[in-house]
């Protein structure tokens, strides 16, 4: 017998699956195209990070199938991710990492 | 199959679990590489050293192994065994690209003298890129374990979950790697 569970929906077809690779060759592709176009640098950062949470949110929700899975998994996930992003923003802070330059 | 009380699988719930607690592991790694980041008293730094159109198709092949896996998991869930083998199997070598990329990085990276020693930027990008590596290197063996399953017939509709929960850990180790190359090679 096929393995389903409850809270669970029916996964993504291939055709939605082929449709996020090729979202996510452009996202890279625009990733490294933004980092060697001169014009770009004073937005280099927040714009990579974008792409990069662009990215992430992608695979997670469609190949780790998040988006049709029990909301209990999101917060499985989620709540030590944000957990995970708090204590890297805070160790940054605590280092100095945010201090403005003389 | 073994079901919690509330109605899900409990081997898929503890390896969301798993999944969780991998993520403070890599952002220990990742913040330690952020705080020492620019601290290196001596040479080589990341931009003399970082190989940009390497590791872009580096990631493009990870990327393109995420996708690999979810097809084999459609196959597998529709009970098509001789696709399966083909993306299982696909899904271990482009994985098996990844690493050697990796293990021609490291080793080009050592002959232009950057060791584990030699400064802040060696000690905290070998370690966060070694452990990242190192799990590539478990799913690589665990995609082949399938295959193998495969191979032999043992893997059909009913090892489903089998397949999903595998194909878990190499999207998490994907989803890695995109905020490894955002934050070490293209945030220099």
């Amino acid at each position: 017998m096929p393995e389903s569970h409850a809270g669970e929906h029916a996964h993504p077809t291939a055709g939605v699956y082929l449709r996020v690779a090729a979202v996510l060759v452009i996202l890279t592709v625009i990733e490294v195209g933004v980092f060697y176009v001169p014009a770009f640098h004073p937005v280099l950062v927040p714009t990579l990070l974008f792409l990069s949470a662009l990215k992430f949110t992608l695979v997670v929700m469609f190949y780790m199938h998040l988006k049709m899975d029990s909301r209990f998994f999101t917060f499985l996930f989620g709540g030590p991710l944000l957990l995970a992003l708090v204590m890297t923003m805070g160790l940054m802070f605590l280092f100095g990492a945010f201090a403005l330059k003389k | 199959m073994e079901r919690t009380s509330l109605g899900l699988d409990n081997r898929k719930m503890a390896f969301w679990a798993f999944i969780g607690s991998e993520c403070l592991l890599f952002a220990s790694l990742i913040s330690t590489y952020l705080i020492y980041k620019g601290r290196s008293v001596v040479g080589p730094y990341p931009h003399d050293i970082l190989n940009i159109p390497f590791t872009s198709i580096s990631t493009f092949d990870l990327l393109m192994s995420s996708l690999m896996m979810v097809l084999a998991l459609a196959a597998v869930q529709r009970g098509d065994l001789r696709w399966a083998k083909v993306w299982l199997f696909l899904t271990a070598l482009l994985g098996t690209f990844f690493l050697a990329g990796q293990v021609y990085e490291f080793t080009s990276f050592v002959h232009e003298g950057l060791t584990l020693q030699r400064n802040l930027f060696g000690a905290t990008f070998f370690v966060l890129t070694g452990t990242h590596g190192a799990h590539v290197t478990v799913g690589v063996m665990w995609l082949l374990t399938l295959w193998w399953r495969a191979l032999r017939g043992k893997l059909g509709t009913g090892n489903a979950l089998t397949v999903e929960i595998c194909g878990l850990y190499w999207h998490f180790v994907d989803v890695v790697w995109i905020v490894i190359f955002t934050v070490v090679y293209l945030i220099q």
